[in-house]
């Protein structure tokens, strides 16, 4: 099979694709060629308009259908795989009970000004996301979810006194670039409180995060979109417990 | 006119009087304490404005100087207006108390007879701006008009920026918003002061402040006559500060205010007592001022089961419905929340929308409904969002909603765009044309789906509310019956600004509006004691 492909419309190789945009002009033709201009920039051949609506005052909504022009060689794409076993919530707690020999401590909370606990309550809380259970179904694990809004300096002081193995912090927010602001304060405040072998475990999640960027943003794992409670689980026994018994 | 379910008027009745009654030792709660934030609201209505060079209002420096000196047990009115025989008014007193020159005592005798009545005269002066703002909005729709159809179309904005916010306002009410609403900066609930003037910068949203509030105000006026309808302005009267900006909105001729009994505490884990206390008050505000709260049940359903937790969103509007009544709020004014919120996987899941939807029309006939979107399972797929959301408004429009807060296709992907605004209210208007009068010919039969759905979520209502009388509602928030968090009295932000009223409590405010926003069901509260 090849692996140089083009996007799929209706025949192998036709490249098509659609998309939809709005242009700061009133619609009249003007417009309407400003947008296959701006198609055929894009990479797109043989652009098609296939929808064009003045909305409000001075501005038009357009849908544009056309070829493009782009190859992607699947050799050259790079993601990061996913370097530990998947695990079921039975499987989780019989490791952690037979090799770690104490419940796991996972603290969870939304930082800085970011009040959106969707993220952080679909992996903590029972109810879970996608039909499965979040973490405090999880019978060795103990979950702290600290909630919205929490301040850095109490998050790690509550870190500290729960003696969390691991700090999982969700950021939804990302105007001005919050989410990644938040992400360097909170790293940055665990590694001055504590060393570096006393450190938990920082994990963080949202859906706009690049999962590549966890060594720049000074935390051991990022997790975005479509992440489910046992895949944060699986991770933090792959690397709270069975990585850390092999390296012993 | 709605379809109508076989209720039994008397679980229906049961269902109230279980309300009230676990109601009844909050409003107690709520009658023996104040917060810092009444005490400043009530500065605020005495016509302190204002900010020192910090940004930090004088009303919370003034405030935190006699809380410090004299406490706010017995209230801050007497202290404050005996201290300021001495200064030519509040503003300068408000300095000199910041800067420590000022000792604050709680007047006896002849003093405090002429401190209450500089004290009272300086409140209603502030009540008289309310009153005001709330016959000019009377005479403003006699004028331009309502919107010509039900439900009202509610449009959010939100750049962050008030200057930003006026052209998106204004071309949202001309595509066809009959409300707007602005939405707050991320972060501003748990601040424990109000800003000041107009803000540039906020964080998903914009500050609410007593100026952006004016601005906006003013500039939808204009607008209201460009599209012969009233448009309505919608902030939020929660957090920290819920008081002080319930009396800024009055002041500022807000329509309708988002104020819902618990969602503070649930969501933003503000201490519990605080925020009945500064509810009560705010929405006594609101009942002067005519305006129209919006409470939060939507909240519920996105972290709990919207099938599983269906009852509670009922409990939850009983409880709202008499926390506000006890407050002074007519029917007329309770935009009582509720959304459309079911997985979609889940079979039968509209039927169940619309049983859900009719309960609540069925139980609050002249309540003006708040009709939620999808959120919860809207996914990055728009073209998916956008069939839900047609789904949504055809729920609304079959079960005769109120107020319709529009459903946005890229939900969970970005904040609105243009043209997400436009895709949305040109759904809505589908709906809303191809089937204005569908209500009149919805029928579901007595012994069907939809009707044995709605009488399982009262019954179920029914008895989760025995078991919040037997715990006591606190109890039941401690431990996590709403929207699954767990909250107790003695936790959270902002217990530290709550003090038990004293015996000599007095408070210019309180007094004018306990005496003007009486209860709106007697029976219910006799029967509850």
């Amino acid at each position: 099979m090849s692996r140089i492909i083009r996007p799929y419309g209706d025949t192998t190789g036709d490249g098509m694709v659609q998309l939809s945009f709005t242009l700061p002009v009133p619609h009249d033709k003007r417009a309407e060629g400003a947008a296959l201009q701006l198609a055929a920039k894009m990479g797109l051949d043989g652009a098609m308009l296939v929808h064009a609506k003045g909305i409000g005052e001075g501005y038009t909504f357009f849908v544009v259908y056309g070829a493009s022009t782009h190859l992607v060689n699947l050799d050259e794409v790079k993601v990061v795989e996913k370097d530990y076993p998947h695990l079921s919530p039975k499987e989780v707690n019989d490791a952690i009970r037979e090799r770690l020999g104490r419940k796991l401590c996972v603290v969870g909370a939304c930082i800085g000004t970011d009040a959106h606990t969707v993220g952080i309550d679909a992996i903590l809380n029972i109810k879970g996301v996608a039909g499965e259970k979040g973490l405090e179904y999880y019978r060795e694990l103990r979950v702290v979810n600290l909630g919205a809004q929490v301040a850095v300096p109490d998050l790690v002081n509550r870190a500290v006194d729960e003696e969390a193995d691991a700090v999982l912090v969700s950021q939804v927010v990302t105007q001005k670039d919050a989410h990644l602001h938040n992400t360097r304060e909170m790293a940055a405040a665990f590694r001055e409180a504590l060393p570096p072998g006393r450190r938990p475990l920082l994990v963080v999640g949202g859906p706009r995060f690049d999962e590549g960027a966890a060594t720049e943003l000074g935390v051991d794992r990022i997790f975005t979109r479509g992440t489910t409670p046992s895949d944060v689980a699986s991770y933090l026994v792959h690397r709270l417990v069975t990585s850390r018994e092999d390296a012993a | 006119m709605t379809a109508e379910l076989p209720l039994d008027p008397a679980v229906v009745a049961r269902a109230r009087r279980l309300a009230a009654k676990a109601a009844q030792p909050v409003v107690d709660l709520a009658r023996s304490h104040t917060t810092v934030s009444v005490e400043r609201a009530t500065l605020r209505l005495a016509g302190l404005t204002g900010a020192d060079p910090d940004g930090i209002p004088w009303v919370n420096r003034l405030a935190d100087a006699v809380q410090e000196q004299v406490g706010i047990d017995h209230g801050i009115a007497l202290p404050v207006f005996h201290a300021l025989k001495d200064y030519p008014d509040l503003d300068r007193l408000a300095h000199a108390a910041a800067a420590d020159g000022v000792r604050f005592t709680l007047p006896e005798g002849h003093a405090a007879e002429t401190a209450r009545e500089h004290a009272r005269a300086a409140v209603l002066h502030g009540f008289d701006r309310i009153d005001r703002s709330r016959s000019r909005r009377d005479e403003l729709v006699a004028e331009i008009g309502d919107p010509p159809q039900r439900p009202w179309i509610y449009l959010i904005v939100a750049t962050g920026d008030i200057y930003e916010d006026i052209p998106q306002a204004q071309a949202a009410a001309k595509a066809g918003a009959d409300v707007i609403a602005v939405i707050r900066s991320t972060g501003q609930s748990l601040l424990d002061y109000v800003p000041e003037g107009a803000t540039r910068e906020g964080f998903a949203g914009t500050y609410a402040t007593g100026e952006n509030f004016r601005l906006m105000r003013a500039a939808l006026d204009e607008t209201s006559r460009e599209v012969g309808r009233y448009i309505r302005l919608t902030n939020y009267a929660s957090g920290l500060c819920m008081p002080e900006i319930a009396a800024l909105a009055g002041m500022h001729r807000l329509d309708m205010m988002l104020n819902d009994s618990m969602y503070g505490i649930l969501f933003r884990d503000i201490n519990p007592i605080r925020t009945f206390v500064d509810q009560r008050f705010s929405r006594q505000v609101h009942a002067r001022a005519g305006i129209i709260i919006n409470t939060g049940e939507d909240n519920y359903l996105t972290t709990a089961d919207a099938v599983d937790a269906a009852h509670t969103v009922t409990v939850s509007q009983l409880l709202n419905e008499r926390f506000a009544h006890e407050a002074g709020l007519p029917d007329p004014l309770l935009g009582l929340g509720h959304a459309f919120e079911i997985n979609p996987e889940v079979p039968e899941s509209f039927r169940l929308e619309l049983a859900h939807a009719l309960l609540a029309r069925q139980l609050f006939p002249d309540a003006p409904l708040k009709w939620m979107p999808p959120t919860k399972h809207m996914t990055g797929d728009v073209f998916r969002g956008n069939l839900l959301d047609g789904f949504f408004n055809l729920a609304g429009v079959m079960t005769g909603q109120s107020i319709l807060l529009v459903g946005m296709m890229t939900e969970a992907v970005v904040t609105p765009w243009l043209s997400d605004r436009d895709i949305a209210l040109q759904n809505v208007r589908y709906v809303l044309n191809a089937c204005a009068g569908l209500a009149e010919d919805f029928h579901p039969p007595k012994d069907g789906f939809i009707a044995n759905r709605a009488n399982q979520v009262l019954g179920e209502a029914v008895d989760l509310l025995e078991k919040i009388v037997d715990d006591g509602l606190l109890n039941a928030i401690a431990d996590g019956t709403f929207g699954i968090m767990k909250r107790p009295a003695d936790g959270g932000r902002g217990l530290d600004g709550v003090a038990k009223r004293a015996e000599d409590y007095w408070n210019p405010a309180t007094e004018e509006l306990d005496r003007t926003s009486p209860d709106q069901d007697a029976e219910p509260m006799e029967a509850a004691r």
